[in-house]
């Protein structure tokens, strides 16, 4: 099994690297396109800004390869909303993989219990319908960290609520996503994490 | 729907835990990984590793003991103590480090938290700050608790948001080490003046205390050291004792 982590300009490599090597997995982290495209199963992770994290990938000819992967492949967090239309963070144009938009958490006008803005901490995934979520029971609890969400869409296999409901997972074919952290998810991010590596 | 955290805080001396008792499942509660594992077991959402030596000699202890954890561990942890620049910063990030918290430095050079946040996100700057109340109001004060400021805690906090600090961890000097429950009144001051989380800090001695940081100083996490360390409080208890209080809770 060769699994291969996309490096790029965005942070939290090193985190899903330790937690595939927890479940056993020893991957390979490369911008290389030959390395990406002879892998088994490819983890697109992310911490980060959309636009600067786009131009990164434009401009080492990434985006290309990565809307033209065959393999199973994982989307996280930044991640999962680069794979989307649009964002609304710095006006982007994403790799279109997902036809959604990414838009932000905008809470900051109501007075009464307004929501903190990102949301930091472990919320709820529930409606789950994909093969990820083997052995995950409804309603699990995963880490979440961002500002930005994707809206509601036809690829959606897991909802949270965050005031609104929204995107927490989606699947197309042989792309996956999910915006919260399975790598800093506990037992049950474990899980999720070699239900994709099973796939 | 989004729950609230409770974090156990560990501080670290050369590379050991400070003080502490053993557990029975862990044979050295001096080693860092091994408390924050079984922490971690017990339900904790998230940790806190502050380097209380903190010199520039001990930070390479620093950053591979921080790697350490990262390998071990599968909940998110944050790092704080003597940091001062975007290098320490970076160091700690890539040895594995989710999020660092910043204090001092941070106050004498508040251009620091913009620069941090522009580079690495807002969500991995955790801007800790120490306050007293005094002459009727909350100040600030800075390292360690040692060095009084003339600055208004609400004003600081409002001020290190603007600049794009991502969380706010606040300890009461009043109520650290009195076991007699956090400063409910601040928390929630700040907590309703800025619209970043803010991590209730010094004063836990009992459950209801973790409660009342939730209900009425309105905290999104609430840390503390030693009623885990000492065993007083078990995490898990912790948890079903604010689930049964209807407080969004992971269990």
């Amino acid at each position: 099994m060769k699994v291969a982590i996309i490096k790029y300009n965005a942070g939290n490599i090193q985190s899903v690297t330790f937690a595939l090597e927890r479940i056993g997995v020893n991957p390979i982290i490369t911008d290389n396109a030959d390395e990406i495209l002879s892998a088994d199963k490819i983890i697109f992770p992310g911490v980060g800004e959309a636009s600067s994290a786009m131009t990164y990938l434009r401009n080492n000819n990434l985006d290309k390869l990565i809307v033209s992967l065959k393999q199973p492949t994982l989307g996280i967090c930044l991640g999962m909303q680069l794979m989307c239309n649009h964002s609304e963070e710095g006006d982007t144009n994403c790799l279109g993989i997902f036809d959604s938009s990414v838009k932000k958490f905008d809470y900051e006008k109501q007075q009464e219990n307004t929501l903190k803005v990102p949301q930091i901490g472990w919320n709820t995934i529930y409606n789950l319908n994909s093969k990820l979520f083997n052995k995950i029971k409804e309603n699990e609890y995963m880490y979440f960290v961002h500002s930005y969400y994707v809206e509601k869409s036809n690829d959606m296999i897991a909802t949270t609520n965050y005031g609104i409901e929204y995107s927490s997972a989606l699947q197309k074919n042989n792309f996956y996503a999910v915006q919260f952290h399975p790598e800093k998810s506990s037992d049950a991010g474990q899980q999720i994490m070699q239900n994709f590596i099973a796939l | 729907m989004l729950t609230k955290r409770i974090i156990p805080c560990l501080d670290i001396k050369d590379g050991r835990t400070v003080k502490g008792i053993n557990f029975e499942n862990i044979r050295d509660a001096g080693d860092p990984v091994e408390l924050a594992i079984e922490y971690a077991k017990q339900g904790a959402d998230e940790l806190v590793f502050l380097d209380i030596t903190a010199t520039n000699e001990k930070r390479k202890t620093l950053s591979e003991l921080v790697t350490r954890i990262a390998k071990h561990i599968n909940i998110p942890f944050t790092v704080g103590g003597g940091i001062s620049s975007i290098e320490d910063v970076s160091v700690l990030l890539k040895a594995g480090a989710d999020k660092v918290s910043i204090n001092t430095s941070a106050y004498k050079n508040p251009q620091l938290i913009k620069e941090l946040a522009n580079q690495f996100g807002s969500q991995c700057i955790v801007l800790a700050i120490d306050t007293k109340f005094e002459n009727n109001d909350w100040f600030v004060y800075l390292n360690g608790g040692k060095v009084k400021t003339e600055t208004t805690t609400v004003s600081w906090a409002k001020k290190a948001v603007e600049l794009g600090a991502g969380e706010i961890l606040l300890t009461s000097m009043n109520n650290d080490g009195t076991k007699n429950g956090f400063a409910n009144d601040i928390t929630k001051r700040i907590s309703e003046q800025v619209n970043v989380p803010i991590i209730a800090s010094g004063g836990a001695g009992k459950m209801e205390h973790f409660a009342d940081a939730f209900l009425e100083g309105k905290a999104d996490a609430a840390l503390a050291a030693s009623v885990f360390h000492y065993k007083e409080i078990n995490i898990q208890d912790l948890k079903k004792y604010l689930s049964n209080k209807k407080i969004a809770i992971r269990i």
